[in-house]
Formats: C-alpha cells, structure tokens, sequence
C-alpha cells in the first residue's frame, strides 16, 4: 500500500481533507465526497443499541500484522482453488462422457477371413461402419501398379507403399472426392470407378483420372495369418 | 391510486436506503474491487446513505441492482440458503439430464438397455446418471427444506401471497417433471408407476376413459406414452426456469423475510459478498451431501424392482414411488374410496395455494406463535412418523 493512502487512513477523516486527497490522487471516487465523518453517526446509531463495532474491532490492521493477512488469503485461494479444481473436473467429465463408448471400441477392429478370395476378386466388408474393399491381385497387375511413374500421378504414392502384401489391396471404399462409394472391378484402369462424379481409380486405389483429390484411403491393418487380416 | 402506486417506494431496490441514487454523481468506470472498498468505507461509516449508481450501462446495472448490491436483511440464517441451493439444483439437473439425453433412446425396447448402455459404456455415464437420479432426490430435500422454511417463518404471509403461490405453480411443475422423469428408465417401477398415476384421470366421470387413452396415446403405457413423457420431461425444466425467474422478481419487489419478522430493511447489508460467501458455503455442504449419495450410496433411494425391465402383465408387489412422493401416496391409499383418495392426494398439495389467504396471524416467525408453533411441530411430527 503507498505511503499516501496509509497516511489517508490513519489521520481523521473530514469532509476538507478527502477531498483534497482524492483530487490529490485523482480519483473519481465519488462515494468520498458523499461521506459524513464516522464519529457523528456512529454516536448516534449506539444509542440506538443495535450497533456493534465488530467491523471495526476484527479487522486485521494490513501494515501492522503483515502475517495474519497472508494466512487469509492462503486459505481463500487453496479453496478457490478446490473450486477450480471441481469446475474442471465437471467440464472434463461432461466433455469425455460424448466421446466414443466402450462400446464403439470394442467394434473398433475387424477380423476377415480372405481364404475364399480369388484371384481377381473384390469384396467388401464392413469396418466401423465404413465399406473396406479388399482385392486379391494376380502378379501381372502387381508388376503394373509398381511400373507406373510416380511423376503420373495426382497424390504420388508407390504401390509397395501401399500394401502390407502385395497380394492383397485393402482400401476404405469411399471416394475422397465427395464420400460416394466406388464400384470395384470397373473403370478405364481395371480398379475403381466412381459413378458420382467420374473418378477412376487403379488396381492399387490411386486416382487416375477424374476430381478425387487422393488415393483411396489404405486403413490401419495386419495380417495376423497368411490369410487372416485384423483391420484397426 | 394508481398514481401513488405509480411513484418508487413499492419495489425494494429503489426504496430501499441502501440504493437510492443520487443525482448527478456517476461512476465512470466499475470494479469489483475498488467496488468493495467503496462498500468498507460506507458501512464502516454505518451510514443510511445513497451509494452511487456503478454503471451507466443497464445491463450491469441491473445486475448490480438485484445481484451485488441487493440489499438483504442481516439476520438471514443458513435457511435461506435453500432457495438459491433449489436453483442450484435445477442446473444440476438440467445439465446431467442434457448429457443423458445424448444417450438415451426414448423408445419400449431401447429405453431400459440405453441406460444399462450409459451406465456400462459411456465414460463417466455412471456419473452422469447416478448424478441424475439422485439430485432429483436432493432436489426435493432442498425444496421441502425451502418449503418448511417459508411455513415456519410466515415467508407466505403480506406482502409475500404471491411470491408464495408462485413457489407453489414450481413446486408442481417440479413434481411433473420428477414423475415423467422417473418413468423413463422403463423399470418395473417405472411402468407401474406411470399407470397408477395416469389412471386417475378415469375418475373424471364420463370423459374419463376416453382422456385416458389419449393421455396414452393408446389403450395402454406403450411407445407412444414414453415417447411424449420423454419430451414433457424435457420441456418442464425450461417452464420451471422461466417460473424461477418470475418468483424472483415477486421476491424482488418486496425483499426477504428475515427470522425476525420486520419489513423495515435498516440493518440491510448488500448481496455481494455477503450472502453470496453465505451460499457457497451451503453449496458446498450440500455437495458434500450431494456427493455422499452419489459416490457411496447411490441406489439406497432407488427402488431394486426399477432394475427389471418393464413386464406390462405382471405388477411387483410393492408398487411405490420416489420416497418423495410417499407422504401423498399414503394419503391416497389411506382413503378407501377412489374418488375421495386422488382428490385428498391433490387436496393436499393444492391447500399450500391457501395458506397466504387463510392466514389471520399478525405474526411472521412462528417462534413467536407459541399456539402455532405447537401444532406445527405436532403435524411436522405426525408427517414424519
């Protein structure tokens, strides 16, 4: 606190000296313009009997006990900080009950069996709710895809890049373009076509021709046997 | 006379000697802070004097004027803190409820599994929704305190009729939205429950049956009754805010009663920060008790049989509902006539809409009423046991 303002408080107040000291100051601190002298109601609101003065008695004097004040405002801010503690831990809890459930993360992965799977054949399976292709190649078309230039492609990725085997192309069956889902085994490139807006796609789901920005989405997956793939 | 009631005196905040404003001193700019110096210095100064008006800018002048320095009588005890711990609640409730709605489908064959579905697998569902659950229990304990309060001290008496009415129309509503709410985790009580209460409205002599089934939306509690019980539910809470709001402003208008009965408001201190600390000290007892439901004792109000799903051909053999309701169940069970039993059941809560009109007591607090006082605690006695 500045020495002014001590200086303020321990000398009487009257109507002269506060209004000098706040133009001193420079505050707009109407309410010291307003107030009458303490001594004067207090006289005689005591006579009413309803007065006590435990205000003015309990205070805790700030430049003449330093330590009390401190320990004041070490128990309000360890419980406000309580509060901010309950606050946070409500927002947190809310905010985490809307993401997904124990239940959507049990059906977070998917097993497929692809020993029925022919040479040349696609099918399609249901991933989290998203339609996965799944494409037996033949050596002749896995020596195609490795042989086109990448310099040929929109979203340059090589085909090794995009296959844990060779064998088996797994791609998220939703067209980047605007999410229609292509049709397999079709298409000027032997891969994908997408009927909504033309894309065409090759046999390792990259995007050839058409407005599809990118290649067909590979998902997370591993072959937990030769013939057993765990998508997710 | 309507021009003398025209003039300022009859609203509390610009009656009040605490809050009247003088002309021509502004403040230009508003703190908190050097709010509250401005406070120390008037009342250690214990002066019956105008403060400024802090804002020129309506809103926070009005905020100001019903929140921070609203003049409030010193005497207020803990008592008075169930009012704003009742508003409290309903923000409790309505926030829990929203996430719960997330999940839950209001649907025959969905309802029971949804919330063995947010209890299970949604994260902190369990919280959510023993959160729920019991702060409708906790809910009611703070209203009936808040009730009990308003009986013992005269809060319903002159000038208070209305705002005590209006306490009343909530006090309904509530009761709505605690019924249809219960209704919708489709247990056996929850069946069983919806159909003795929405049965009654068959007592109504010709119409009767007919009101029923489309009350029902069909010739008996299926899809369609939860369906629309889900969204009165829903939709209640809101009537109950837009109501809190009107029975704050009758309070407004006349100001708090206090334990000691008189209107005067000379030893009136300011809202901010007095009872503002004084209810969050309550909040925060009450969320320790709150919290002791929630987190240890969460089903010790719930009824077991509202954990089987609900079998429209078999009654459980203790049909009751929330422990809320038992004091108007027994009413209506202790009248063996169906007529006379639903009509004493809604008589009982309908007379609270006469007590402000059949009072002759010229005496607020009931300490003072030792007559009264008697048989308050005498009926207080009764009710319990």
């Amino acid at each position: 606190m500045n020495a002014f303002r001590l200086a303020n408080r321990l000398v009487p107040r009257t109507m002269g000296a506060m209004r000098s000291s706040s133009r001193i100051l420079g505050t707009t601190n109407a309410l010291r313009h307003l107030s009458v002298p303490a001594t004067q109601t207090t006289q005689a609101l005591d006579q009413l009997g309803s007065v006590d003065h435990e205000y003015e008695s309990t205070r805790v004097d700030r430049v003449a006990e330093p330590d009390r004040r401190a320990f004041t405002y070490l128990m309000l801010s360890s419980v406000q900080f309580v509060y901010a503690s309950a606050a946070r831990l409500l927002v947190v809890k809310l905010v985490a009950s809307m993401a997904p459930s124990a239940e959507v993360l049990a059906l977070a992965f998917g097993e497929f069996d692809l020993s029925a799977l022919e040479v040349g054949k696609t099918i399609m399976v249901d991933w989290r709710g998203k339609p996965i292709y799944i494409r037996r190649r033949s050596v002749a078309e896995i020596e195609k895809e490795s042989q086109v230039q990448l310099d040929h492609l929109r979203d340059q990725e090589a085909d090794s890049d995009r296959t844990i085997k060779p064998e088996f192309l797994v791609v998220v069956g939703i067209c980047p373009h605007l999410g229609c889902v292509p049709l397999p085994n079709a298409g000027d490139f032997g891969g994908f076509f997408c009927p909504c807006h033309g894309s065409h796609y090759d046999v390792s789901g990259r995007i050839r021709m058409g407005p599809a920005p990118l290649n067909l989405e590979v998902p997370p997956y591993k072959f937990i046997s030769d013939t057993t793939v765990l998508i997710g | 006379l309507s021009l003398t009631f025209m003039n300022s005196s009859h609203n509390r905040i610009t009656s009040s000697p605490l809050i009247n404003l003088p002309s021509g001193i502004v403040r230009p700019s508003f703190s908190l802070s050097s709010l509250l110096l401005q406070l120390q210095i008037s009342l250690k100064s214990l002066l019956p004097v105008n403060l400024p008006r802090l804002n020129k800018a309506y809103f926070f002048a009005l905020i100001d004027s019903h929140i921070i320095h609203y003049p409030t009588p010193i005497t207020l005890t803990y008592a008075w803190s169930f009012g704003s711990l009742a508003g409290i609640c309903l923000v409790i409730q309505m926030v829990s409820g929203i996430f719960l709605s997330m999940h839950y489908a209001p649907n025959v064959d969905l309802a029971f599994s949804s919330v063995e579905y947010i209890m299970r697998d949604i994260k902190n569902g369990w919280l959510i929704r023993y959160v729920h659950a019991n702060g409708a229990s906790m809910f009611f304990i703070v209203v009936y305190s808040h009730i009990c309060r308003g009986l013992y001290y005269g809060s319903y008496m002159e000038p208070r009729e209305w705002l005590w009415v209006s306490g009343v129309i909530l006090f309904f509503l509530m009761m709505g939205t605690a019924f249809t709410g219960y209704v919708l985790p489709w247990g056996q009580m929850s069946f069983w429950g919806a159909t003795v209460i929405t049965s009654m409205v068959t007592v109504i002599p010709v119409v009767g049956s007919a009101i029923v089934e489309w009350l029902w939306g069909g010739y008996t509690i299926k899809n369609p009754t939860l369906n629309r019980f889900f969204v009165i539910h829903f939709l209640l809470p809101f009537f109950i805010a837009g109501f809190t709001l009107i029975h704050l402003a009758l309070l407004h208008k006349v100001g708090s009663n206090s334990p000691i009965g008189s209107d005067t408001g000379v030893d009136d201190v300011p809202f901010y920060p007095y009872y503002a600390s004084k209810d969050l000290f309550a909040l925060s007892c009450f969320l320790v008790f709150f919290a002791t439901f929630v987190f240890y004792f969460p089903n010790v109000l719930n009824h077991p049989d509202n954990c089987i799903p609900a079998d429209p051909f078999e009654t459980p053999r203790h049909v009751v509902p929330e422990w809320y309701f038992l004091a108007y169940y027994a009413i209506l069970r202790g009248i063996p006539h169906k007529t006379g039993g639903i009509i004493a059941m809604f008589g009982s809560i309908a007379v609270l809409f006469l007590i402000p009109f059949i009072n002759s007591s010229e005496i607020r607090n009931t300490t003072y009423r030792p007559i009264f006082k008697f048989f308050f605690g005498y009926s207080l006695l009764i009710s319990l046991f």
